[in-house]
């Protein structure tokens, strides 16, 4: 093979209005996503295995908000509303049918909540559409990174196991590493949350023995495994702040399942 | 005398209906003080999650041993309750054994059932006794958790204590009666050749052989009016307590949530406000209203945004709180109350039902229309509490009987929000941030697509 020169795009809604085009599927793209400078990274890996696939795919760019999420969930139902009839207009004056997501709360958002509020949109978190991808055969781990002998645990989001069921997905999707997968012992819907939903990412925690990042990060690092994955900018936060308090940050690493795949696709 | 013992049993049998029935309208009375939401929907669905989760219960084979333990108690209850139905009417005609003469064949196998069913109920007491005070199962435990201090603690003990003498008296009760028909006493005798030893009694009756007949007739009626009388105090006791959940368990779980765990309900009297605030056309499909024959809505119900005491929350949840069996598995799970934080989801519950009871009390001391001014937010569950909470669903997944105490806490919120603007001053920056900049963060809005710059640059 020849050595090709990697340029990723990234078009945008309003360009493909302009050309007349729809794309295939909308990339949502999140505010973890677009302002995080960690997520970011999460963000720039998916958009090249899009890219890498030859996915036709949008993103909103700039016309993007808040899905209101964190406000609903803090107990402020206006400013919710607020954000999901304003993106509800901009989803719908695109005619979007299709939403992918890295995020699990908006997720669940555009999935559950919005068509109460007149969005309806078929809606999938990036671990189904990456699940997709490897068993249409479309995504082949090889050229980059082996993950061989590596140990991977995976931490469960809230918002994507319990709240929508989503459990093998992501597991799948880390299957394909040909790494160790490593269980802890809380999983699925007995998963402990990250410590960072429900609004508390945005303020100091209750007082208590513990921060429940750290428990958390204590049950994974007792598994031995090197790699934590995570399919949420949250619990990424999360994770690497409970790794740091351990003082772990050079002997395990918290990744995206998507990171991990780009990573092993060498893109 | 015979006819005095059947005066006296239909007389104390009048009074536990005539008593049981005032508690249920009393309880049906403060559940129907939540807001109306429709939970008739969906009826194959909802039969379904009974069967499987009240009936066949499901959830609670999470911990196998537990889960048979319980099983044993359950089944034993249901099934017991066959033979009071002999126990009535034999203390309502004065008979004895009213069935045996018409259904010899089965007879003693029904009552062997009886008798293993009774001993595992025992034997499970027992057990469960140990779990709460020799094991020390975290979860049970007052000293881990406030709260259980007081009431709740004696309330498990008294019912597994009783549920403990209830089967001693049935079966030694069955034991001196065998004795009573061996030695052809009375009419225990008539039933000689008819009615055979049981198969757990029997190895019991040695402790009655050195009794005389007076003594021996003496021990059976006692043990029978001991039984039945306890069968009848447990069934207005269980109104008080957390058992309540015997009868309560399978409404609860039939009604329970449908929806996907991480969706948070709607609240169609702000989705106007909105829509007028975003000049967009109000949509009138706002959820609970139905519009009338007109094809006009009904005025809406000036009602609180949000919660702030019990009238306020939906009657699922109020129906959840007197359905609680304060097991403490939401507890458990709660990664807030795990790392130490205030919030229990359990006490969400128990707060919930102890406000319900206060009302009660109220009604029954000032009248029906009596008000006080106490409210379900701050004079039992605080601000602390409900802040800590993230929303995980751990507690919902975590119930046996499908009860949602996150529920409550984000009605809570709500009103604390909007009707207060109690939020922690963190949220309110928050909030500020969506409204200004389309982020939870103080970032500008025409930055929002920067990321794309990078997409190309080396990892
Ligand atoms: S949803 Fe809230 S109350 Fe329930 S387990 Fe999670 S943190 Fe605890
Ligand atoms: S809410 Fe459910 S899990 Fe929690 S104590 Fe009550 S019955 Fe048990």
């Amino acid at each position: 093979m020849t050595q090709e020169v990697k340029t990723y795009t990234v078009p945008t809604m309003a360009d493909m209005a302009a050309s007349g085009e729809e794309p295939e599927i909308l990339f949502w793209v999140g505010c973890a996503g677009s302002f995080d400078d960690r997520y970011k990274r999460v963000t720039i890996a998916f958009v090249r295995i899009l890219n890498h696939v030859g996915i036709k795919f949008a993103v909103l760019g700039p016309e993007e908000g808040c899905t209101g999420d964190p406000a609903r969930r803090a107990g402020n139902e206006f400013l919710f509303q607020m954000q999901a009839m304003s993106n509800i207009q901009v989803l719908n004056g695109y005619n979007v049918k299709k939403i992918v997501t890295a995020c699990p709360h908006c997720f669940n958002t555009l999935k559950n909540e919005y068509p109460e509020l007149g969005g309806n949109y078929d809606v999938i978190h990036h671990s189904q559409f990456l699940q997709g991808l490897i068993n249409e055969g479309r995504v082949r781990v090889k050229d980059g990174e082996s993950f061989k002998g590596r140990r991977i645990t995976f931490h469960d989001s809230c918002y994507l196991g319990r709240a929508n069921k989503v459990y093998e997905a992501p597991r799948d999707v880390l299957a394909a590493l040909d790494a160790d997968l490593v269980e802890m012992k809380r999983v699925r819907a007995n998963g402990l949350c990250c410590g960072a939903g429900g609004g508390q990412y945005f303020k100091e925690p209750e007082a208590g023995k513990k921060d429940v990042n750290v428990e958390r990060v204590e049950e994974a690092l007792g598994t031995g495994a090197d790699t934590i994955a995570v399919a949420c900018p949250f619990c990424m936060t999360m994770m690497t702040d409970g790794v740091k308090n351990k003082n772990k940050e050079d002997s395990v690493r918290v990744y995206d399942i998507s990171e991990l795949i780009a990573q092993g696709q060498g893109l | 005398m015979e006819i005095f013992q059947q005066i006296l049993f239909v007389a104390a049998l009048a009074a536990t209906a005539w008593y049981i029935t005032k508690r249920i309208k009393l309880i049906a009375r403060a559940i129907n003080l939540g807001r109306p939401e429709n939970r008739f929907d969906h009826a194959d669905e909802r039969l379904k999650t009974m069967l499987l989760v009240a009936f066949g219960q499901k959830k609670m084979f999470a911990n196998p041993l537990v889960g048979v333990m319980h099983f044993v108690i359950y089944a034993g209850f249901i099934i017991i309750n066959l033979e009071i139905l002999e126990i009535i009417l034999d203390g309502i005609l004065g008979t004895h054994r009213l069935f045996a003469p018409y259904i010899t064949p089965v007879y003693p196998i029904l009552i062997d059932m009886f008798e293993v069913l009774a001993f595992g109920v025992l034997a499970v007491c027992v057990v469960f006794l140990c779990r709460r005070f020799i094991a020390r199962v975290s979860r049970l435990q007052a000293s881990r958790h406030r709260e259980l201090r007081g009431w709740p603690v004696s309330d498990a003990t008294i019912i597994l204590t009783a549920e403990i003498l209830l089967m001693i008296a049935f079966l030694t009760w069955n034991a001196s009666d065998s004795v009573l028909r061996d030695r052809g006493v009375g009419h225990y005798g008539e039933l000689q050749g008819i009615v055979p030893d049981f198969l757990i009694s029997q190895y019991l009756k040695p402790l009655f052989t050195g009794f005389s007949d007076t003594a021996l007739v003496a021990y059976e009626r006692t043990s029978w009016w001991l039984h039945i009388l306890g069968i009848l105090a447990f069934a207005v006791y269980v109104t008080y307590s957390k058992h309540l959940h015997i009868a309560l368990g399978f409404p609860n779980v039939y009604f329970s949530d449908l929806q996907p765990k991480g969706e948070m309900q709607n609240m169609p009297e702000i989705t106007k406000e909105v829509q007028l605030a975003l000049g967009l056309p109000v949509t009138t499909e706002a959820d609970g209203a139905q519009a009338n024959d007109n094809g006009e809505q009904p005025p809406a119900e000036v009602g609180r945004f949000g919660a702030k005491d019990v009238q306020d929350l939906k009657w699922i949840n109020l129906m959840n709180a007197y359905s609680c069996t304060e097991c403490g598995r939401c507890t458990a799970a709660c990664p807030a109350n795990i790392t130490g934080k205030k919030l229990s989801p359990r006490k969400i519950m128990m707060d919930t039902r102890d406000r319900l009871e206060e009302i009660q009390q109220g009604w029954q001391t000032n009248g029906p229309d009596y008000r006080d001014e106490k409210s379900l937010l701050n004079d039992y569950i605080t601000a602390e509490e409900l802040n800590a909470c993230t929303t995980c669903q751990a507690c919902v997944n975590a119930c046996p009987i499908n009860i949602n105490p996150l529920d409550i806490i984000l009605q809570l919120r709500r009103y604390r929000v909007m009707e207060e603007s109690q939020a922690p001053a963190s949220w309110n920056a928050m909030f500020s941030n969506i409204e200004n900049n389309m982020a939870p963060w103080k970032f500008s809005p025409s930055d929002r697509f920067n990321w794309a710059d990078q997409v190309n640059d080396a990892n």
